[in-house]
């Protein structure tokens, strides 16, 4: 897991978080991003070919790296339940399939997440402070946290204000997720930027670096609720923020695309996305979340398509 | 290592070689009249693909001889009649267009991805383009009713084989010229399989005529009496001798050569999409490109932070078998051009510049070169001087926009030139001041049919693609 | 008593100045009766080098000087040539065949500076482009003057030829070196007169009296310079010389008896310079 050292900033950050009008400096001196750069250079990326060996480690990998997630108005102990059960075993016939990272449900539901998760290293996750918009007091966003966190939820998933972020209150949304990262206590912080409203790909970088300088465990960036969710140009924009951020202040930042990701092929983009930028030291579990349900029984009928040869089909993997 | 991708090569099944190929004259594989043959090869492997004529004087005037017969009826054909065969070429080489990748990867050495993704598609649609322009040449600049030249000798070089081909034929058929093109002596195979895509699309025998051989072969023909035009695309020596050649003469000619392009990086650029698009720009297609960004002129203040990322981002460069579809960086294309590559970055050494190589496993057999920075470099040296036609950046450093326009005008060449900066009126204004006939900012080798494209001062004359790129194929009509 | 004409000493046209040849040489132009007209500066290649290095050193302010203004300091070479009519009708008479046809020479001669005037402004707007490329740039060619140009004038159209070949080539923004017609070369030391006396900067158009087949192998040779006009070369194996020490470093050739229209003419001292650039947000 994570290093729970306090953050320690080199003293130019700690200066930036200073004030309003110091933050928002700093923030306007990253370097902007080239829109039509960023998705030429996902779209090479998008070609790597990854077969055989490469594809069967690929796909396990993502497998431990999936937070699987429900996230209904009208989840119910029930599902939550059967979820955890995918999440231990996802293919019954098949034990040499991983189990995947954490469950992610809403925060009343942590209870049972856990419960079910007993003896397994499967953490839970609470999306909290008002999810998915986050428009509720900062008072109600902690109490939704400290509820999850006393639940014994391991990783909270908060939405950042974006209305804060076009209003260019940058130190309030910073402010925000340190008290919330306070309030987290030893629970993972995984901040979603909802790159969806914050529509350019400067705003993604500058919503990134406020995350990480406020103690963000992980940048995550979609609530699922918003179109589009999860894309590889975001999600390449975020993870060059956390290279330059590790640069600035050797902290490691965990990666977490979430929403509208439902393929293996674009699964194997993802981790191409991730090798090629960050290296192998994300390339696990502890540092790179898929937020996603679907994808997983894409992976689970790709696996049985490489074991047994021929493709296999949605009555060969369960449903829950 | 963790996600280590596994070979994943295109297969070489669909192209079906011949072990020797004739020349294409009058529609048709004819024999040599007294040529000798040479073996082409594949420079990722060194193994011989198969056997090719060096065409002789004969035969260039039988190839002349040919397209002049043809342009007699050619050049009458209605202008949207000889338009359906331009749409028919790029038709056929759009369905044979992997084919055609994979041919021109293995005899070139370029990555299958780059074959594919941009070499093939740029080629149809350049056909395709100036299929259009057939029927429309009242419109091309030249007033009413403007005229062919008559026959066109053209010479490509072997970084784009195919595409340097399209970029020839196309403006020049559409306009009624016939033509006889020499591929490069190294990569002929892809022009032979046009040939037959000529022979598919029932293209009138003689419009187009390939001839293969060396550089004599290219003598035989731009010294030839009955050619109307010249078109060469290749080094700044040959086109010079070639200028020279035609001198005097009512030939009209085309010249695009050699560069040595500035890539200037403000201290405001998108930095990730700068690294980029300096990646892009030199180690496109080994660097074996004309318009390369092969000068970094880099502004002081952000040096070494952008050198850091650009490291980085170079160690990520995958080295390797052309055909396999991860590769970014292929075979070197000639042993001759391998040891070109290696004198000049010997001189860089020696003349005091810093040089660092990615790291990357290079194989056996085969032609190549690992992708290569040399810093501290100053103007004097060689290697910011000449065009070392490789993977190969020289990175100088600048103060002030009038320092890097400055250096960037510096040199004899002025194809190209690349600007990153997120500041809309210095791309406009530094721009405005390079003397390059491409400029690309915030961008990097980018190509289309209808951008023109050529250089100004020792680069060339005359401009390829869109309406400009017509001109050089008319005369004005009376 | 009779007033004593003061005659004028035909000088070269080099940066603005009226300078001498710096060899001393003068030669003397004859009518068409062979009568003596007048010594006139013979330029040497060094003269040659000098106006060079004079159209260099303009070429910077020239080029990026704005069309319009381009235009208006050519309207105003007319106007000043309107003034001095009638002094270009009597030398141009020294040659011709009537006084009529030396009128009409200078009519059109005026006429045709007014043309290529107005074209300043109009030359990208009529040989750029915007290039609708296949991707998300924006994208467009525009025209750019190729820097300094050599010419060499016609022998047997001492204005009307002269003023062609100097204004098609510094409308767009180039500078030029062009060696005048060199049996009938007052009109050119005239037209010289008319430039200094009107707004175009010095060294922009830099006019050489003198012989071509002495001075144009220097210039054709001259790495300095980026075109070479030889409309004047009426010699096949001269213009073959020039042409290839010309490609020495690849100058832009307009051979002799290449006949082209106005924009045509403008079009070969042109380079296409492309642009792109990404759009998005």
């Amino acid at each position: 897991m994570l290093k729970d050292d306090p953050l320690v900033l080199p003293s130019i950050l700690r200066d930036a978080t200073n004030s309003d009008s110091a933050l928002k400096k700093f923030l306007n001196g990253l370097s902007g991003v080239d829109k039509v750069g960023v998705e030429e250079r996902v779209a090479k990326l998008g070609t790597r070919s990854i077969k055989t060996t490469a594809k069967a480690e690929g796909i396990d990998l993502s497998i431990r790296m999936i937070d699987l997630t429900t996230l209904e108005g009208m989840d119910t102990k029930g599902k939550v339940k059967s979820l955890c059960a995918k999440a231990k075993r996802p293919d019954p016939l098949d034990p040499s399939v991983p189990s995947v990272a954490a469950v992610c449900v809403y925060s009343d539901l942590v209870g049972i997440a856990k419960e079910n998760l007993i003896g397994t290293n499967i953490n839970v996750a609470a999306v909290a402070t008002g999810f998915p918009s986050g428009r509720v007091s900062l008072a109600a966003k902690l109490q939704d946290t400290a509820d999850a966190v006393s639940q014994g939820a391991d990783e909270i998933d908060m939405v950042i204000d974006r209305g804060a972020f076009h209003e260019g209150r940058f130190l309030d949304i910073y402010d925000q997720i340190q008290a919330i990262k306070h309030t987290c206590g030893a629970a993972h912080l995984k901040v979603i930027l909802e790159t969806g409203e914050l529509k350019t790909y400067d705003n993604v970088k500058k919503a990134s670096w406020i995350a990480m300088l406020a103690g963000a465990d992980f940048i995550k960036t979609s609530t699922g609720k918003v179109q589009p969710a999860a894309t590889l140009p975001v999600t390449l924009v975020m993870l060059q923020a956390i290279r330059d951020f590790e640069t600035a202040t050797h902290r490691r930042i965990g990666m977490k695309p979430a929403g509208g990701i439902k393929t293996t092929k674009d699964a194997m983009k993802y981790l191409v996305l991730l090798k090629e930028t960050l290296g192998d030291n994300w390339m696990n579990p502890n540092m790179f979340r898929f937020g996603a349900s679907s994808l997983l029984n894409d992976l689970l009928m790709q696996r049985q398509k490489m074991k047994n040869g021929a493709y296999s089909g949605p009555d060969y993997v369960t449903v829950d | 290592m963790v996600f280590e991708y596994a070979p994943a090569p295109e297969s070489t099944k669909i192209v079906n070689l011949k072990s020797n190929y004739e020349l294409f004259i009058g529609g048709k594989f004819v024999k040599s009249k007294a040529g000798s043959n040479y073996k082409t090869i594949n420079p990722a492997t060194e193994e011989v693909l198969s056997e090719i004529v060096e065409a002789s004087e004969k035969d260039v005037d039988e190839a002349v001889k040919a397209a002049r017969k043809a342009f007699k009826s050619w050049s009458k054909l209605t202008g949207s009649e000889r338009g359906k065969y331009l749409y028919r070429l790029a038709r056929i080489i759009q369905e044979r267009s992997r084919e055609l990748a994979v041919l021109e990867s293995m005899n070139n050495g370029k990555p299958i991805r780059e074959s594919r993704d941009i070499d093939i598609p740029l080629v149809a649609a350049h056909f395709f383009h100036y299929a259009g322009w057939a029927d429309k040449l009242d419109y091309a600049g030249l007033g009413k009713n403007p005229q062919p030249l008559g026959v066109a000798g053209q010479i490509i070089p072997w970084n784009f084989p195919l595409l340097m081909l399209a970029w020839k034929i196309a403006p020049a058929i559409a306009a009624g010229n016939t033509v006889v093109l020499k591929p490069a002596e190294t990569t002929p195979l892809t022009a032979l399989l046009f040939a037959e895509i000529c022979q598919q699309a029932e293209l009138p025998d003689g419009v187009v005529n390939i001839i293969t051989g060396a550089g004599a072969t290219g003598k035989f023909l731009v010294e030839h009496p009955d050619i109307n035009k010249v078109a060469f695309t290749g080094s700044t020596e040959v086109g010079r001798l070639i200028a020279q050649t035609v001198a005097g003469t009512n030939k009209k000619v085309t010249l695009e050569l050699g560069g040595k392009a500035a890539n200037i990086v403000f201290d405001d650029a998108a930095m990730d999409q700068a690294v980029e698009g300096v990646i892009n720009g030199i180690f496109f297609n080994q660097g074996h490109v004309c318009c390369a960004g092969s000068r970094l002129l880099l502004q002081e203040s952000i040096s070494d932070d952008f050198l850091n990322l650009l490291y980085e981002r170079m160690k990520t460069l995958r080295l390797g078998d052309p055909l396999d579809k991860n590769t970014d960086i292929g075979a070197i294309n000639s042993a001759a051009q391998l040891a070109k590559i290696k004198e000049l970055t010997n001189a860089g050494k020696s003349e005091g510049a810093e040089m660092w190589s990615a790291p990357c496993d290079i194989p056996n057999k085969g032609f190549w070169f690992a992708p290569t920075v040399f810093t501290n470099v100053s103007l004097s040296h060689r290697i910011a001087r000449e065009e070392i036609f490789g993977p190969v950046l020289s990175v100088l450093t600048f103060r002030t926009p009038d320092e890097a326009i400055e250096k960037a005008n510096n040199t004899p060449f002025g194809l190209s030139a690349g600007i990153w900066t997120e500041k809309g009126s210095r791309i406009l204004e530094v721009a405005h001041r390079l003397r390059a006939g491409v400029v690309w900012a915030n961008t990097f080798n980018k190509f289309d049919p209808t951008s023109p494209f050529g250089g100004y001062k020792e680069s060339g004359y005359g401009r390829e693609g869109g309406r400009h790129g017509l001109e050089p194929y008319l005369k004005a009509g009376k | 008593m009779s007033n004593i004409d003061v005659k004028r000493t035909a000088k070269l046209f080099i940066g603005g100045a009226f300078p001498r040849s710096e060899s001393g040489r003068t030669y003397e132009a004859k009518d068409k009766n062979k009568n003596f007209v007048a010594n006139v500066a013979l330029a040497s290649r060094k003269d040659g080098r000098d106006a060079v290095v004079a159209a260099r050193a303009a070429f910077a302010k020239w080029s990026e000087a704005t069309a319009y203004n381009r235009a208006q300091v050519l309207y105003r070479v007319s106007e000043i040539m309107q003034g001095r009519r009638e002094q270009f009708v009597e030398e141009l008479s020294l040659w011709s065949k009537t006084k009529k046809q030396a009128e009409t020479e200078v009519d059109e001669a005026i006429n045709r500076m007014v043309w290529f005037a107005g074209w300043a402004d109009k030359i990208a707007m009529v040989t750029g482009s915007n290039n609708p490329v296949a991707g998300p740039f924006f994208d467009f060619s525009i025209p750019e003057p190729t820097g300094v140009v050599a010419a060499v004038a016609p022998e047997n159209s001492a204005l009307l030829g002269l003023v062609e070949t100097i204004a098609s080539i510094v409308v767009s923004g180039n500078t030029v070196i062009v060696i005048a017609s060199e049996s009938q070369p007052l009109p050119a030391v005239s037209l010289a007169e008319v430039i200094a006396t009107s707004d175009v900067p010095g060294g922009v158009i830099n006019i050489l009296t003198g012989s071509y087949k002495e001075i144009a192998p220097w210039l054709a040779s001259h790495q300095d310079i980026n075109a070479l006009d030889l409309t004047g070369v009426d010699k096949k194996q001269i213009a073959l010389e020039l042409e290839k020490e010309a490609a020495t470093n690849l100058k832009r050739v307009l051979r002799p008896n290449t006949k082209l229209d106005g924009l045509a003419r403008i079009k070969v001292f042109l380079e296409t310079k492309t642009v792109w650039h990404p759009r998005g947000f």
